[in-house]
């Protein structure tokens, strides 16, 4: 049992702590995986959570920043003030739980959809676009010489990256196609400014309070690049939860969003967030495909994965509303 | 020449039953997935009730967009080819009003409920 390791490794490293219970399973993917946990302590339980790739996993993808550099990016979060768990303990040889940390747990909803519809969470959806403004902000102040080594990505390698995706699915598809050709046609070129980019910042992957944003989740795509990218992905249409006329995450505008940046004294470029909202939206489109081919070759043979194939369709539609928008 | 019911007839018999009979009964991720597996069935009884009309209609415009035959796979690939080399773009006659028809024929099976595809619909009424 997990649960005989996580005790073993928090009463070293945790003053008083007598052991670790309730572990449980939250997520598990091909090489790492999400536990919650208690650590038992005589001043009563501390939330935990354990992030981790196993023993004998194989290496992470070649577009994931690492377990490691998640750490220390959400250390340095939590320092600057931006809504972030603290980190607890990075995983040593003597934990026997293979690599990755151990962080505090945030209380609180990651799912969009009750986000955007259950009353508790009424007095915060208001100011989240503005509140999300100032948190991307803050995120890409993080003082470059404490980041780990990242991938440093600009538009032009992700376009390629991202025809190369979606040639090697053998899937024609006439709208991708006119994307990536916008894409390429488009492309304002590399940014002056190259910042810290979360990577995968959208709704979803943040904790939200009944107060707003309490944690910015799932480090794993970080790199250095043109900050916009992150203001463009969160906008994606896929990320609204059907309010689509909210375009910042099904919370408010895009007005509200570059207000909270700019008052956190950041400049935003809205041409350059239109052209990464583009991008995003490609980039959900070839992810379903490459779920569907999953599901095909075997790995994951579940029904969940079948039909997110049958969820490009819904980036298509999206890219010709932003792409060749029909009258009013 | 098959005999019936009609397969929609099956596959919709089959959802229903799921829906009102079983669905009640059980709940957690089980629940979960039963609903995965009727929204299954629901989307197989719309294919197979609208592919065969919008296909044929897509492979009209096909054949006019790009003056050949071919089966509705390999016009998507000579169109995909020819968007991809810049021979034709949203400026060519007749692109923009075939895309826009056939991702609303794809929508109208995979997720007839995606707010954008319903705001679509409506803009068309």
């Amino acid at each position: 049992m997990i649960e005989t390791e996580l005790s073993r490794s928090v009463v070293r490293w945790c003053p008083g702590a007598t052991g670790a219970s309730c572990a449980a399973k939250l997520s598990g993917g091909a090489s790492q995986e999400t536990w919650r946990f208690d650590i038992e302590h005589p001043d009563g339980p501390i939330g935990a959570i354990l992030r981790r790739a196993p023993k004998g996993y194989g290496a992470a993808p070649t577009r994931a920043a690492g377990l490691a550099a998640e750490a220390r990016l959400m250390q340095l979060a939590y320092e600057a003030g931006v809504p972030s768990p603290r980190v607890l303990h990075v995983l040593t040889p003597e934990d026997d739980l293979g690599t990755g940390f151990i962080m505090q747990r945030v209380e609180g909803e990651t799912i969009a959809r009750k986000i955007l519809r259950d009353d508790e969470f009424a007095a915060a959806r208001p100011v989240l676009a503005r509140q999300i403004g100032g948190v991307l902000a803050g995120l890409h102040r993080l003082p470059q010489e404490k980041l780990p080594e990242l991938r440093l990505m600009t538009a032009a390698k992700e376009i390629d990256e991202f025809e190369r995706d979606y040639r090697s699915l053998n899937w024609p598809k006439p709208v991708f196609e006119l994307a990536l050709r916008w894409l390429r046609d488009n492309d304002p070129g590399p940014s002056v400014e190259v910042t810290l980019v979360h990577g995968d910042f959208r709704n979803g992957n943040l904790i939200i309070g009944s107060d707003g944003v309490r944690a910015v989740l799932d480090w794993e795509l970080a790199h250095f690049g043109d900050p916009m990218e992150d203001l463009g992905w969160l906008c994606v249409n896929s990320w609204r939860f059907g309010e689509i006329d909210k375009p910042v995450g099904g919370f408010g505008s895009r007005e509200e969003l570059f207000a909270g940046y700019e008052a956190a004294g950041r400049k935003v470029d809205p041409a350059r967030v239109k052209f990464w909202e583009v991008m995003g939206t490609l980039r959900w489109g070839i992810m379903c495909g490459g779920m569907m081919q999953r599901f095909r070759e075997g790995p994951d043979h579940s029904m969940e994965r079948a039909m997110i194939g049958r969820r490009a369709s819904e980036t298509e539609i999206d890219l010709l509303r932003l792409l060749a928008p029909r009258g009013r | 020449m098959q005999d019936e019911p009609t397969p929609i007839e099956l596959t919709k018999a089959v959802a229903d039953f799921l829906r009102n009979d079983i669905a009640p009964l059980i709940s957690g991720h089980q629940a979960f997935k039963l609903r995965v597996a009727i929204n299954i069935l629901d989307l197989v009884t719309r294919q197979l009730a609208l592919e065969e009309g919008s296909d044929a209609k897509e492979v009209e415009r096909l054949r006019t967009l790009l003056g050949m035959n071919g089966s509705v796979t390999e016009l998507n690939r000579a169109l995909a080819e020819r968007i991809a080399k810049g021979e034709v773009d949203l400026a060519t006659p007749g692109l923009a009003e075939h895309l826009w028809q056939t991702t609303m024929d794809k929508l109208a099976v995979d997720q007839p409920n995606y707010a954008s595809y319903k705001r679509e619909v409506s803009r068309s009424e």
